[in-house]
């Protein structure tokens, strides 16, 4: 088992007076994908946020390479080489495509190789470039929020719900380009309410329930146990595909 | 992909149409120029203003304090300086103006950096405690101002450069408007070059959009609000000076007279948005002058009429900023 890039222990976030997270823990394989799954409110997001310090946690403690990043403001965690690309996708519409990539490539002008690797991946990002973001459809925002988190190298990427309202010949292309991340240099987290993508993407798992981690270990183990997916999700893999 | 011109052509829509209404086409000319001017130097004022509240969802109602500080700098300046303000030489009066208006902008600016930190830092998130704060500061700072420079309004003379209209057959267009005109319009293309051309820019149309995002991307988007607010703060001055010798008068209350026609200005324009705020300045600038010289009994209601027309039109303002 390689080492825990991420790890985070007895995590609690409260928002308002409302109690969120109640002591999340699991870690995050260095080199390989991490499947956050849960049912609808177990608290996915929450705990991406929360990593990436966009919500404080009331208690506990998150471990990136080592070092506690718990109290640490947003920019900081990202400029550790943490990249978030949340449910909303929160690309900036009123920015072309290309704005949208300059402002995500922090160190300066494009690598023109990576570029070209986003664009077999994404080919709309390339015949849109010059389009403000806000123009794009449901899909291409997507693939635009992905391309603003790769377009350098990071270290971790937080990922939530990339497959949501996607073709199915899109979420293949995504499967594609997450494999050869993988493959590279990123290690990745990524929330999936999509069984067959978190499948055939997810080297290892953790299954939140009710604001706690109920359940972590290798995704194959995960795919192979229909009863334990269906006590943890309601729901087979098997009905997914 | 089409830009949305619609709300630009508003502007020579309503130009042409006062021409048939004031009938005159001197008074037209001259009127047009004087719109022009009003709303430029109220774009001056409110440009800061409508990019802090687009960045951090500040409602700044202290705004104010900025331009009647910067109007009573700027005329402290061209007092003492009161021969070269007088001379009949425009190298001598530009001598007064300049570092006049430059203390004004300094002096508002150093205010506003320190405005940011004791008054909005503490309140940012809360929309009632910013009005109440703010508006709590604005009352301060002119009581400050009566404490400084005393409770009487003070006059200011144009220099001699800038008295009198250029003549061009019947039509007068005075020499300060078309400054404030020249002034104004600078201003724009500098901040649309920088908002454009800039990754500061950048950085700001994004953080308008999504603070959040962009801090997720690394970048501390609390200092570039200070600076944004300093830069916002020195326009405000910039605007102040300028309104100051434009009224010829200076009082105490100059602030929380003009910063009404601000918030008319960024809410007609669309909260967050330069290119709105400039359409707004102009289209507010425009028909008070128009409808001051048509219907002087409406003209104080008249920019209320507007904006109501205007949200009647597009509820989030002209150019709408797309939000989190």
């Amino acid at each position: 088992m390689p080492d825990a890039l991420l790890s985070l222990r007895g995590v609690k976030t409260n928002i308002g007076r409302y109690h969120i997270l109640h002591g999340v823990e699991f870690d995050v394989p260095e080199g390989g994908l991490t499947m956050l799954l849960g049912r609808n409110g177990a608290g996915k997001t929450t705990t991406l946020r929360t990593i990436m310090g966009l919500w404080r946690a009331a208690a506990g403690e998150i471990r990136f390479d080592g070092r506690d990043i718990t109290g640490l403001a947003t920019p900081d965690i990202a400029r550790l080489g943490i990249a978030y690309v949340p449910e909303s996708m929160a690309i900036f519409g009123d920015l072309t495509v290309q704005e949208n990539l300059i402002l995500a490539a922090r160190s300066g002008p494009f690598d023109p190789k990576r570029l070209d690797w986003i664009f077999s991946r994404f080919e709309a990002l390339k015949r849109f470039w010059t389009l403000p973001a806000g123009h794009l459809s449901g899909g291409q925002k997507q693939m635009l929020a992905v391309a603003r988190a790769i377009i350098e190298p990071r270290r971790l990427l937080l990922i939530d719900e990339p497959t949501k309202g996607l073709a199915p010949a899109i979420i293949a292309n995504m499967i594609e380009a997450f494999r050869e991340l993988k493959d590279g240099e990123a290690t990745l987290l990524v929330v999936e309410q999509n069984f067959f993508f978190a499948r055939a993407l997810g080297d290892s798992v953790a299954v939140m329930d009710d604001g706690k981690v109920a359940h972590c270990g290798g995704m194959a183990a995960f795919a192979a146990d229909t009863a334990l997916q269906q006590h943890l999700l309601g729901l087979g893999m098997g009905e997914h595909q | 992909m089409k830009r949305d011109l619609l709300p630009w052509l508003l502007v020579p829509l309503v130009i042409v149409a006062a021409l048939p209404l004031v009938g005159s086409a001197a008074s037209w000319v001259t009127l047009t120029v004087a719109g022009l001017a009003m709303g430029l130097m109220v774009f001056i004022m409110a440009s800061g203003l409508t990019l802090t509240f687009g960045l951090m969802d500040v409602l700044n109602f202290g705004h104010g304090a900025f331009i009647a500080v910067g109007a009573f700098v700027a005329a402290s300046v061209m007092l003492a300086m009161g021969s070269w303000m007088s001379a009949d030489s425009l190298a001598l009066n530009l001598a007064a103006i300049v570092p006049a208006i430059l203390a004004a902008m300094v002096v508002s600016g150093v205010l506003g950096f320190a405005f940011e930190r004791v008054i909005v830092r503490p309140v940012y998130g809360q929309h009632l405690k910013q009005i109440l704060v703010t508006t709590g500061g604005l009352i301060v700072a002119e009581q400050l101002i009566k404490v400084v420079w005393g409770p009487e309004q003070i006059t200011l003379t144009r220099p001699e450069a800038l008295r009198g209209a250029f003549l061009l057959g019947d039509i007068a267009i005075e020499k300060y408007r078309v400054l404030a005109v020249v002034v104004g319009l600078v201003v724009f293309a500098a901040l649309a070059l920088t908002l454009n051309r800039t990754r500061i820019g950048l950085l700001i149309r994004a953080g308008v959009e999504n603070g959040e995002m962009v801090e997720s991307l690394g970048y501390r988007i609390r200092r570039l609000f200070v600076g944004v607010f300093v830069v916002g703060s020195a326009l405000a001055g910039l605007g102040g000076a300028m309104w100051g010798l434009y009224q010829e008068t200076v009082t105490a209350g100059i602030g929380g007279q003009v910063i009404v026609l601000v918030f008319i200005v960024i809410i007609i324009g669309g909260l967050g948005s330069v290119g709105g705020c400039f359409v707004g300045a102009l289209l507010v600038g425009l028909t008070q002058n128009y409808i001051g010289f048509l219907e002087p009994k409406v003209a104080l209601g008249s920019n209320i009429l507007l904006m109501a027309l205007v949200l009647m039109w597009r509820p989030q303002g002209l150019y709408p900023v797309a939000r989190r």
